[in-house]
């Protein structure tokens, strides 16, 4: 026991600095983990799944989605508006399961906003500037473009291809 | 009777299928207009490919409504729009009028009177 005394003091100190890191990483702009929930909404999939990707709801906070969801008929230049009904059903999934590791009191209206998006997508030579108006890219909100397996809300690095 | 039958044969192909979506249009077109008289595929064509500002249907949908399209912001694909390379289109009328309503707003900035949405889908159904 003694022996395994100073392990378990390492281990635990360990694990407490790992969960400070996470409500600290990217100034509390974290993504959530998991992303997604393993129960999906269809909702969600096929209305917002109709134009871009249908982002999982752990990339942003509660209050981020309420305020996109509250303003569909001007969604980033474009009319996504819905039927009342369709926007409580998707409004509740989204606030049932955002980010849990966003500590921040912040809200952005854009994913592309948040402190861990930009650590991961900005000042690396792989990702120029300009890589986002390449003609197989178009956006920062056409994930699929490089992320393989995007479609199934998985990001991890060794998935990437960059379009040239 | 015989003739009769031939004749049916030949009328009933050419008849154009009722769509309950455009059935409303032509309805709500009746109300909007005391002169409306049909839906125009011609001038649902013309609809289709006018600019405003520097958008037009065509934009997204391509210059062929048999065509995948491709979003103009998020550049994801666009299923086409006819039923001829896609069966799915225009079967539910409450999709039909969700996707009019922020089309005709993204494109027009404004709503699309029901004779627009009627000639629209007068020329997106008859393509062949």
């Amino acid at each position: 026991m003694r022996k395994i005394l100073p392990l378990l003091l390492a281990l635990s100190l360990i694990s407490s600095i790992t969960l400070a890191d996470d409500g600290q990483k990217y100034g509390g702009e974290n993504r959530g983990k998991p992303l997604q929930p393993s129960q999906l909404n269809s909702k969600w999939l096929q209305e917002c799944g109709s134009c871009h990707l249908a982002f999982p709801p752990g990339l942003l906070p509660a209050e981020s989605w309420r305020r996109v969801m509250s303003g569909l008929d001007k969604h980033f230049g474009a009319d996504a508006s819905l039927t009342p009904d369709e926007n409580r059903e998707i409004t509740a999934f989204l606030t049932t399961h955002p980010s849990n590791r966003w500590t921040a009191n912040t809200a952005p209206l854009r994913i592309t906003e948040s402190n861990w998006f930009k650590s991961k997508h900005e000042g690396k030579q792989e990702l120029p500037a300009d890589v986002w108006k390449r003609p197989a890219i178009k956006s920062p909100a056409n994930c699929q473009a490089c992320h393989l397996d995007g479609g199934k809300s998985r990001f991890d690095e060794d998935r990437v291809s960059i379009p040239k | 009777m015989k003739k009769l039958l031939f004749l049916a044969g030949l009328v009933l192909p050419l008849q154009v299928v009722a769509n309950p979506a455009q059935d409303a249009y032509r309805i709500a077109a009746k109300q909007e207009s005391a002169t409306f008289k049909d839906f125009s595929a011609q001038r649902g064509q013309v609809f289709y490919n006018a600019k405003s500002g520097d958008m037009s249907c065509a934009t997204c949908h391509t210059e062929s409504p048999r065509a995948q399209g491709k979003h103009n912001s998020t550049g994801k694909d666009i299923l086409p729009l006819a039923p001829a390379t896609n069966p799915e289109r225009f079967t539910d009328a409450a999709k039909v009028e969700k996707w009019f309503k922020r089309n005709c707003n993204d494109v027009l900035k404004r709503a699309c009177s029901a004779q627009e949405k009627g000639d629209f889908m007068a020329y997106v159904l008859s393509v062949k």
